[in-house]
């Protein structure tokens, strides 16, 4: 056991000693560190739900983050330079973009509706895109860089760009240290931007927290919304003690009766997911219209008007889909316009004019 | 450097070694671990991620169904030994039908004496434990009951659709938490699940809890869902019916140890 012991000390004086090796570089120089920032956690969230998700390898920075914000705006990531992320996900929208489908940079529409771009840290599958084809927020943002239809670019440009450019190398090396740059930290980085667009000063937040007043209508509506005879909202979009105004779960809403787009079905590769898209947050609607996972509705009455008389029955649809057989739960005009007026005090203001968040 | 993993190597091999030798040598011990393994069928049809979206079966009333999604919440288990001393185990087990992790319960404090027990638990929260909006998992699984409900959280979400051997298929939620008796008026709705099987326990086990979903359309209550499908949660009498056919849903399986 002593002799146990002592070889114990010894791993751990090794271990201390490798330890202390990261700060220095294969030539001997020291390094600058990158400052740690961690998510601010609104109130409404750390007294509610579980923590955000930060993968192990990709803590928060201010380096980080300020060099995932200049990646986000900067359209040298498409092949011809011309579009940023932000082009489809801009911050007035919610960072969604306000047309059915959005362009890519050789005039070609996508088939899917941009999806907004909050609370991503607390998407706890990390489940993401309609269809949730891709695992962490890190791996999403590789993909509208490649796609055919979308960044149209490769990696090894980009890398090949970034490395050329007069800022970028030395804030990759402030961000994450010395070494080649990566495709890798550059979406670790975009990550670390998009993890830091965080939504939670609603007019309801605030009434919530006891700052601020609904109107009757507001009232009305939110009751309609938590109510299972009127709107039964609240099984897929969250509720006050969920503020994340969704499940991010995968569900048939009853749009259609046979499908064009399969959704999680063709991800999955299971007929009994056809049709199935995450619920969206209905946390800024005001600001991300259309709406659907491809754009359908250009406003709120035609969304809720789908739920009251419009569903569309299938083999796939969710059973939480109520009297589907009379097209909906059948709202009263009031019960609407009610519903409306509480989903619009779900927006918050500050969030798309946050100076934190524009280029 | 070649060194020093020869010695961790060495180390670990004969640390390895001692422990099999240890295993023969101590005596059955007198305090042991236990958890839980809560498994799911339809009558006699085992029921996990697999087949749960897939497997058509027939209610007691007679309606052909398919499941679309069942989660459920229990609570304060507790093994009493037949001396009569009782263990209460901390936690609440949230299950997940399509979420096998979520098939098992090890409580954080679970060791007991060996011993001859029986398990009880609660089926959803008791009123002490059913406050609204407390526990951050939970409402992050969007597993509340809405407050003009009586608040707190649901015990069952079981949603699917029946009638689907006919050409009008209907949906159903069998919704279960705490009963609305009137406005701004509630009443408690869990269920005590006291199990009399007896479980020997001498070693550490794994305690099989098998839950029968058929029994929810079954006993005492023949559940009509074409009279009852949904919306069921501000219903009083069906919260009540469902109150009452859980106490026939779960039984003590296999103990393995």
């Amino acid at each position: 056991m002593n002799g146990f012991l002592k070889y114990g000390v010894l791993v751990l004086f090794m271990a201390t000693v490798f330890n202390c090796s990261d700060n220095k570089t294969d030539d001997g120089d020291y390094v600058s560190q990158p400052t740690p920032a961690p998510l601010n956690i609104p109130q409404i969230f750390s007294e509610n739900i579980l923590d955000p998700v930060i993968p192990i390898d990709n803590p928060q920075t201010i380096e980080g983050i300020a060099l995932g914000k200049k990646l986000f705006f900067d359209p040298l990531l498409s092949g011809n330079q011309t579009q940023s992320c932000a082009d489809c996900h801009s911050p007035q929208n919610a960072f969604t973009d306000n047309t059915r489908f959005s362009e890519g940079i050789d005039g070609i529409f996508g088939n899917r509706n941009s999806m907004p771009l909050f609370n991503l840290a607390w998407n706890y599958d990390e489940k993401f895109f309609w269809d949730g084809r891709v695992f962490s927020l890190e791996h999403q943002a590789l993909e509208p860089v490649t796609n055919p239809i979308e960044m149209h670019n490769t990696w090894e440009v980009v890398v090949d760009r970034l490395t050329q450019h007069p800022e970028y190398p030395n804030m990759f090396s402030n961000a994450f240290g010395n070494g080649p740059i990566t495709r890798e930290k550059v979406t670790k980085a975009i990550a670390q931007f998009e993890r830091t667009l965080i939504s939670a000063n609603s007019k309801f937040d605030r009434y919530l927290l006891g700052e601020a007043q609904l109107t009757p209508q507001e009232l009305n509506g939110f009751n309609v919304f938590m109510d299972e005879e009127r709107g039964d909202c609240f099984h897929c979009h969250g509720n006050p003690n969920n503020p994340l105004w969704t499940d991010n779960i995968f569900h048939n809403n009853g749009l259609d009766a046979t499908f064009s787009d399969l959704g999680l079905g063709e991800v999955t590769g299971d007929p009994a997911d056809n049709g199935k898209f995450k619920s969206p947050s209905l946390r800024n609607l005001a600001y991300s219209a259309p709406y659907m996972h491809d754009g359908r509705f250009n406003t709120l009455e035609e969304v809720i008007n789908h739920y009251s008389e419009g569903l569309q029955n299938s083999p796939t649809i969710d059973p939480l889909m109520k009297k589907v057989d009379e097209g909906g739960v059948n709202l009263s005009d009031q019960d609407k316009a009610d519903l409306k007026a509480f989903l619009l005090a779900l927006s918050d203001p500050s969030f798309i004019n946050n100076p934190d968040f524009q280029n | 450097m070649k060194k020093i993993l020869t010695i961790i190597a060495v180390s670990f091999a004969f640390l390895a070694c001692s422990e099999d030798n240890d295993d023969n040598i101590i005596p059955a011990p007198s305090q042991v671990n236990v958890s839980f393994n809560f498994t799911h069928n339809w009558d006699n049809t085992l029921i996990n991620s697999s087949n749960l979206t897939t497997e058509i079966v027939t209610n007691e009333h007679g309606e052909e169904m398919s499941m679309a999604r069942i989660r459920y919440l229990v609570s304060r288990l507790e093994l009493t030994h037949s001396n009569g001393q009782t263990y209460l185990f901390d936690g609440y087990k949230f299950t997940d039908l399509s979420d096998e992790t979520t098939y098992n319960f090890t409580p954080e404090n679970n060791t007991i004496p060996t011993g001859t027990y029986t398990l009880k638990f609660i089926w959803g929260f008791n009123e002490t434990d059913n406050v609204d909006g407390a526990y951050a998992d939970l409402n992050s699984a969007s597993w509340n009951w809405p407050a003009m409900l009586g608040g707190g959280y649901h015990f069952l979400q079981f949603d699917g659709m029946y009638n689907v051997n006919t050409t009008a298929p209907a949906p159903f939620n069998y919704h279960n938490g705490t009963a609305r008796v009137s406005t701004g008026v509630f009443e408690q709705n869990y269920a005590i699940i006291d199990l009399s099987t007896e479980i020997v326990i001498s070693n550490n086990a794994v305690i099989e809890v098998k839950m029968n979903i058929a029994e929810f359309f079954k006993n005492p209550n023949t559940w009509d869902l074409n009279v009852l499908d949904t919306p069921l949660m501000p219903n009083y009498t069906a919260q009540k019916m469902m109150q009452e056919n859980v106490s026939t849903v779960f039984s003590v399986g296999t103990v393995t140890q």
